[in-house]
């Protein structure tokens, strides 16, 4: 039978089951464990979990994300997007770094830790003085440079209209040229076993 | 004469040779006929498999081009990181989950049924753990889908760059999906007045944790647990995956272990360093959960080439708008001078993909390909210039516009743009 009530299944969660899964921070402070964390402290921990993969400062090393730097650069040809140019919710970065990080040894910091190690993310970012101290009490006075510059999805207003309607079938253009070639980029994976070369004898046979 | 033969891990461009060199050795043989007819096959004579030598089958190894592919310069590592389904050597539109593509951003986790939890709490007047088993009891609802990723074709915002429509438009598969929908689960937890937003996660490291809006959690969102007919793959959540139609592959929760009903939505990593998308002003947008009207020529296309020459001919691809059904496809073969309506193959399904054919005699000559979908708003798929007139270069996601294929005389086709 449908359900229109419910069924009774499932049983009921503990508290300490809500606790040890329920670690997510809003960007009001909602979920923030009380605790603290110095630039001091976090520059050590940084270096020991995180500056392998993001650097020393933050800077990011090869592929590896950048977490620092990219200041006024989102408007640019090659926009650089870190917590401190880009992430508008201090939140995020706490709640990130405790749930996922570091990559392959995620949820292994302590509380305190983690306000040590985001205090130096923005530090590393110029955001706050080296003598600062991150805690759940001043956690919202830090402010995000970016974070006015996001817009909910306005592609209702701003393309559905321009994107909607009558279409042209017939002598559409005069002309077509071809502007751009991805085989002259050449960065797609080749199959080893399938020269390039029999392509083009297989095509002169065909 | 060996056509029935090609080597393993070959690709269509072996195939082309092949095809080339059967052309010939037929040629030799005509006046006797084909060996392939007067000679006795062995196949004709002794023994093909018995039924106890494969519990559970995979492709025969000629067909072993049809593979996930992965683009190593894409990421920094494998594990957080993105593979490409074969679109170009499929047909129809269920995709094989053996070969639909993966993305994860901690790897894909094993996770036995026994282990598995699923805890709904926050604003609820019951806050509840579910079982796998307990899961099987809810009714149930079975719907095909797509699942996009946000990024699919994000490396082409700036121009022409992967050579084939499975790395171009392979982030995407389509199944048959059976779960529960998340209403049912709601309804039994009890949602508070309060409660606007849902935040879920994963069990796996990343938790990939994303807010999504009750309006969209009591449409149509699934708790899957099967896809086309079986468990899910590993891969793909296994042993439950949040099923979310028409939005980004990234709000498709896998491995779903957390369900929080909230006033409002976190802002997560995924919903805030990713998965916003930056205009050309620097301003960015955000919740761009909608996939819009998109479609691709699959064949041909640059891996999967025209071997016959002149002729008959079959163009095909794939529609698909996460707003509804996609109601007609147009296709070119002049670079968009003028548009021939193609064929569906099926009517189309809200929020699946979607066949289309074009029949064509081929006079040899170059053609510049495209597609161009239509969905039931009314809504055309833009060309991608029009797009960049709207965003730039630097919104990465939500890349849907119109695609280009040149095929050239000898049949090989290259991803390009035209004016």
């Amino acid at each position: 039978a449908p359900a229109d009530g419910p069924l009774e299944l499932g049983r009921a969660a503990t508290g300490e089951e809500i606790a040890a899964w329920d670690k997510d921070v809003s960007p009001d402070g909602t979920g923030l464990p009380a605790g603290s964390g110095s630039v001091e402290v976090g520059e050590v921990l940084f270096s020991e979990n995180c500056a392998s993969c993001h650097g020393e400062f933050a800077e990011g090393v090869g592929n590896w994300p950048k977490l620092s730097g990219g200041e006024g650069t989102l408007a640019d040809d090659d926009p650089v997007k870190t917590v401190g140019s880009y992430w508008p919710h201090l939140s995020t970065a706490w709640d990130y770094v405790n749930r996922s990080m570091p990559f392959g040894n995620a949820q292994t910091l302590e509380d305190d830790e983690v306000y040590a190690i985001v205090a130096y993310i923005l530090y590393s970012n110029f955001l706050v003085e080296d003598d600062f101290v991150l805690s759940d009490a001043n956690f919202l006075e830090v402010e995000m440079p970016n974070a006015g510059n996001f817009v909910i999805d306005d592609r209702p207003e701003t393309e559905y209209g321009r994107f909607s309607g009558e279409v042209c079938m017939s002598d559409c253009k005069e002309a077509v040229e071809i502007t751009m070639r991805a085989a002259v980029l050449d960065v797609t994976p080749e199959d080893e076993d399938a020269p390039a070369t029999n392509v083009d004898e297989a095509s002169v046979e065909i | 004469m060996t056509i029935r033969k090609t080597p393993k891990g070959a690709s269509r461009r072996a195939f082309l040779t092949s095809a080339a060199a059967a052309t010939l050795g037929a040629g030799a043989a005509r006046a006797a006929g084909d060996p392939l007819i007067t000679e006795i096959q062995p196949w004709a004579q002794g023994f093909g498999d018995g039924v106890d030598a494969t519990p559970y089958g995979l492709p025969i190894e000629y067909e072993s081009d049809v593979v996930r592919r992965n683009v190593e310069w894409l990421t920094a590592d494998t594990i957080s990181s993105i593979n490409f389904t074969p679109i170009h050597a499929l047909d129809g539109t269920i995709t094989p989950q053996g070969c639909a593509f993966e993305r994860h951003h901690s790897g894909a986790i094993d996770m036995r049924k026994q282990d598995y939890r699923l805890m709904l709490h926050g604003m609820v007047e019951k806050e509840l753990v579910f079982t796998y088993e307990d899961l099987e009891r809810f009714p149930r609802e079975s719907h095909v889908y797509f699942c996009e990723c946000a990024a699919n074709s994000g490396m082409e915002w700036a121009g022409a760059q992967l050579n084939g429509a499975q790395f171009t438009h392979g982030m995407i598969h389509n199944m048959e999906y059976v779960g529960i929908p998340l209403r049912t689960l709601l309804a039994e937890v009890g949602v508070k007045p309060e409660g606007k937003w849902l935040y879920v996660e994963g069990h796996d490291a990343s938790s990939n944790g994303r807010s999504i809006p009750m309006e969209k959690a009591l449409d149509d969102v699934l708790l899957a647990f099967k896809a086309n007919g079986e468990a899910l793959r590993k891969e793909h959540g296994y042993p439950v995956r949040l099923v979310v139609p028409g939005w980004e592959g990234n709000m498709w929760i896998k491995w779903i272990r957390r369900i929080e009903v909230m006033a409002g939505p976190v802002e997560s990593r995924e919903e805030t360093s990713k998965y916003t998308d930056t205009l050309a002003d620097g301003t960015s947008r955000k919740w761009t959960w909608v996939m819009d009207a998109k479609s691709v020529i699959t064949s041909p296309s640059p891996q999967s080439p025209i071997p016959h020459g002149p002729g008959p001919m079959v163009i095909t691809g794939l529609a698909w708008s996460g707003r509804g059904a996609i109601t007609r496809v147009d296709v070119t073969t002049d670079g968009g001078k003028n548009w021939t309506e193609a064929r569906l193959a099926s009517e189309g399904k809200a929020k699946a993909l979607t066949r289309f054919y074009l029949d064509l005699e081929w006079d040899g000559a170059e053609m510049l390909l495209q597609s161009r979908a239509h969905d039931q708003t009314g809504y055309v798929q833009p060309t991608k210039d029009q797009l960049r007139e709207v965003r730039g270069l630097n919104s990465i996601y939500h890349n849907n516009g119109i695609q280009t294929w040149w095929v050239k005389a000898d049949g090989r086709a290259e991803n390009v743009e035209i004016s």
